[in-house]
């Protein structure tokens, strides 16, 4: 055995095996240009969205392969990009609709198709919306949300054209029909492949597809990939101008990011705020960021334990957060500050806004003087492992700050899967946590978070009636009465400050230059329906 | 040979039986709420409690053990939440693809180490030796992922000489028709070219990350392992007899030092098996281990249960062939058993 020689020839051979021509350069160029390449790094866990447990990814595939009655119209915000218009509903299956005090009437496209050709009539709308009603879980809650909760409320008039019966005058109800859940599904289909003890076949639909929507799913291997293709007879819209999109799985944020720059994925969410940061300045790939919805980011106290029962403690804690910091070595200004605002007061029906809080450390110890507490005292700040990446520098942050007033805050990492399990019990005393709603209304946001009805989300046990009186009127008020129940609660949280918000998260992409039309939707995941890849 | 086997599978059985029990009670006493975690972002505790009594999590834990026995016994092994399919078909899809990328880099290590060990041993102290010790130690000393992210970097990011680390396949060529699940015998039996050549220009860059962890132990045992054989008096006596250095060595002292090289390879082989983990993550390679880290992460049992009882039984197929390979390799352990 000559070692030399040995290693001579495995080094050749390795080197052949790395730069030998791709044999299918060609067939594999073609198709490259006519599709699109997502890389995430988590994947659905089912293709209904109904099912068990269906996760964000799933979303993506509902929205993407179904229809619903109605969608959202578009805008282009501050910078010029594409943006999801909450005010504007537009036809998507039904072609116009009719809203009377009690009722809306939906006229459906005559010539709307599902995959397998059947054609799409009003009793497919009314078996999906009894389905999403009836199986309970989130797609019934989330219907609930807009007073969507009977079968009886949803009826077909004729084949073409469906009702939907008011319990109560709900601003929410429209907007409900909009959102991802009330998808239409194919009945005939879903019926065959029901069983008695599974009358809503969501064993079948967990791995099928019973859809009409723009795109096919051409190939789902769980956990690693899902392949579409385009709906060449799709009439519910403008025909999409990409023919097919794989979303492919790959776990380590290092190797999205470097597809992206090398050129061979086409577009990624899943980046951490330091890399969109970075790659903000690349010349090859375009980065969008929207500031979420309805969202915060927030150190939130639990009001029912010492010392945090106390508002002057609570306030000292907002006047001690080192927002700037947090913004500049956390976020990488990848994220809307919401402190430091001209006053503590209303500043207008939008949620989230600025407070008046600022580092302010003078301020903060006296505050802490004056609740007595001036010899200091022990806590700990409990935060989601799962999203460390943000909450890990934030608490530390947090911590070192508490400490120059007398808070000595002990860190306490909790894994991503006790993190609900940790809030339901409200009985940590203080944690860094995010939240966002769906439906852009401040009472909406105020409903989950801040009502005394204590929802999980209310992470600090904050009750108080009359903000829950507010938040009630501003559900079901218009006009000047609606913008002082809002103005009303907005002021009590600031005052109050139970939770101390710090900053607007951004929904970040990147994409190659030639990937455009990127549009922002409240349920943040990618259209792919509006892209255009040239 | 029949009766080893039999009485070794005897033993093998209660060691099965425990990891039953044990992981069923791990996955249950870790803390965590898989029917929090499920019941997504906006949930209500009443969303949450109907979860739970469709996971059947409102049990008491005996009840859920004899369901989950009841199950196992018909070779289900529950379904996954995280991606919403049978533990058992997921495991079927994915081992084959820790199977190759292991064996492949198993394979590698084994040409470069064994003749680096047997080389260094029988030139002690010079160059090679030295050589032998640098690689061994340098091998060892690099955690997996951290050559795999490097390779990546390097072969991949810088020089393109790499295909985009996106798993087993391009993104752009279909898998070859499922055959034995293993895509390089899948795509040669197929005469797919195209998927022969994607899967291991695909396969190359973690294999060799592998390979150079796995190295290490094989290099040493073997050198060691030969060292003290060529050191016995039964190799002076061949010496001395005039045998020609090559039939000493190869003839007499390698496979008199091959034995514990065996038990060696078994243990890396297991090792790499379970410790692909790291490597599957860097290269989105669609395994087993990063299935079960996954499922540990998100609290879902059914994978974590159906992955550890999976790498139960392989440990112990794997040590009945090795206690199998070693009759064959010396007859003296046959008549011991």
């Amino acid at each position: 055995m000559k070692r030399r020689s040995f290693i001579k020839t495995t080094a050749v051979a390795g080197a052949a095996a790395t730069v030998a021509p791709a044999i299918w350069s060609e067939a594999k160029a073609q198709a490259r240009n006519e599709t699109l390449l997502i890389v995430n790094e988590s994947p659905p866990n089912s293709m209904d969205i109904h099912g068990v447990g269906a996760n964000r990814p799933a979303y993506e595939v509902s929205w993407n392969i179904h229809d619903r009655l109605i969608t959202y119209g578009a805008k282009k915000d501050a910078n010029g990009n594409d943006h999801y218009d909450y005010t504007k509903l537009e036809p998507e299956l039904a072609t116009d609709w009719n809203v009377t005090p009690t009722s809306a009437t939906f006229k459906l496209r005559r010539d709307a198709k599902f995959h397998d050709g059947t054609p799409i009539t009003a009793k497919d709308v009314k078996w999906s919306f009894d389905r999403a009603v009836t199986v309970g879980g989130f797609p019934t809650f989330q219907m609930a949300a807009g007073s969507l909760q009977k079968p009886e409320q949803f009826v077909v008039v004729d084949d073409n054209t469906f009702r939907v019966d008011f319990l109560r005058a709900d601003k929410l109800t429209m907007p409900d029909i909009g959102v991802p859940v009330p998808v239409i599904m194919n009945s005939e289909l879903c019926k065959k492949n029901a069983t008695a003890a599974d009358p809503w076949a969501m064993e079948w639909c967990k791995n099928n597809t019973a859809s009409g929507g723009a795109y096919k799913i051409e190939r789902w291997q769980p956990g690693q990939e899902v392949v579409y293709t385009r709906n060449d007879d799709w009439k519910n819209g403008p025909l999409p101008k990409v023919k097919r999109v794989i979303m492919r799985i790959i776990p380590s944020a290092g190797n999205r990011r470097a597809l992206l720059e090398r050129g061979d994925a086409d577009l990624s969410f899943d980046l951490p705020s330091k890399d969109f940061a970075e790659l903000r300045n690349s010349p090859k790939l375009t980065v969008v960021g929207t500031p979420i919805e309805n969202a915060m980011t927030y150190v939130g106290m639990n009001v029912n334990q010492k010392p945090f029962d106390n508002v002057k403690v609570r306030q000292a804690v907002a006047y001690a957060i080192p927002y700037q910091q947090i913004m500049d070595s956390v976020m990488f200004g990848q994220a809307l500050p919401l402190f430091g605002g001209a006053d503590n007061k209303f500043k207008g029906v939008v949620w989230p806004q600025k407070d008046g809080y600022k580092t302010d450390l003078a301020k903060a110890k006296a505050l802490m003087a004056e609740a007595g507490y001036a010899g200091g005292v022990e806590t700990t700040i409990s935060f989601d492992l799962g999203f460390a990446s943000t909450n890990e520098p934030l608490t530390i942050l947090v911590q070192e700050s508490l400490a120059q007033i007398g808070i000595k805050a002990t860190i306490n990492k909790i894994p991503g899967a006790n993190w609900r399990g940790e809030l339901l019990k409200k009985n940590m005393p203080m944690i860094a946590n995010s939240f966002g709603g769906w439906l852009n209304y401040p009472e909406y946001f105020f409903f989950w978070c801040y009502h005394g009805q204590n929802a999980v989300f209310n992470t600090m046990g904050y009750k108080n009636p009359t903000m829950d009186a507010l938040i009630d009127k501003a559900r079901f008020a218009s006009g000047k009465e609606y913008e002082d129940a809002v103005k009303g609660f907005v002021d009590i949280a600031f005052e109050e400050v139970p939770r101390v918000p710090l900053f607007q998260p951004l929904l970040n992409v990147a994409m190659q230059k030639n990937v455009t039309g990127y549009r922002y939707w409240f349920h943040r995941q990618l259209d792919f329906r509006q892209l255009v890849k040239s | 040979m029949l009766k080893l086997l039999l009485s070794r599978l005897a033993t093998a059985i209660p060691s099965i039986v425990g990891v039953v029990i044990v992981t069923f009670m791990l996955t249950r006493l870790l803390p965590g709420d898989p029917a929090a975690y499920f019941a997504g972002l906006a949930a209500s505790p009443q969303a949450i409690a109907e979860i739970r009594t469709k996971l059947g999590l409102d049990k008491s834990l005996p009840e859920q053990f004899v369901a989950y026995i009841g199950d196992l016994a018909q070779g289900n092994l529950g379904n996954s939440l995280s991606t919403g399919q049978p533990v058992v078909a997921e495991i079927v899809t994915r081992l084959p693809a820790s199977a190759e990328l292991t064996l492949v880099a198993l394979l590698l290590a084994v040409v470069i180490a064994i003749p680096l060990g047997v080389l260094a041993a029988v030139k002690q102290g010079t160059w090679i030796d030295h050589t032998c010790r640098i690689v061994t130690t340098a091998g060892v000393s690099l955690p997996v992922f951290f050559t795999g992210l490097l390779f990546a970097y390097v072969f991949y990011y810088l020089l393109q000489w790499a295909p985009a680390p996106t798993g087993r396949l391009d993104v752009f060529l279909s898998p070859p028709t499922h055959i034995t699940g293993f895509y390089l015998i899948d795509s040669a039996l197929t005469g797919n070219l195209e998927a022969f050549w994607g899967s291991l220009r695909q396969l190359a860059l973690p294999a060799i990350s592998m390979a150079i962890f796995s190295l290490a132990p094989l290099a040493r045992m073997t050198r060691g392992s030969m060292l003290a054989v060529l050191g016995s008096d039964f190799i002076r006596t061949a010496r001395a007899s005039g045998l020609s250095p090559r039939t000493v060595i190869f003839t007499y002292a390698f496979r008199n030092a091959v034995l514990p090289v065996i038990t060696v390879l078994g243990m890396v082989f297991s090792f790499l098996l379970g410790a692909n983990v790291l490597v599957e993550t860097v290269f989105s390679w669609p395994g087993i281990g990063l299935y079960a880290v996954n499922a540990l992460i998100t609290s879902d049992y059914a994978p974590v249960q159906g992955f550890v009882l999976t790498m139960a039984v392989l440990y112990v197929a794997l040590n009945l062939t090795i206690d199998f390979v070693y009759g064959l390799v010396d007859p003296r352990v046959r008549l011991d058993a």
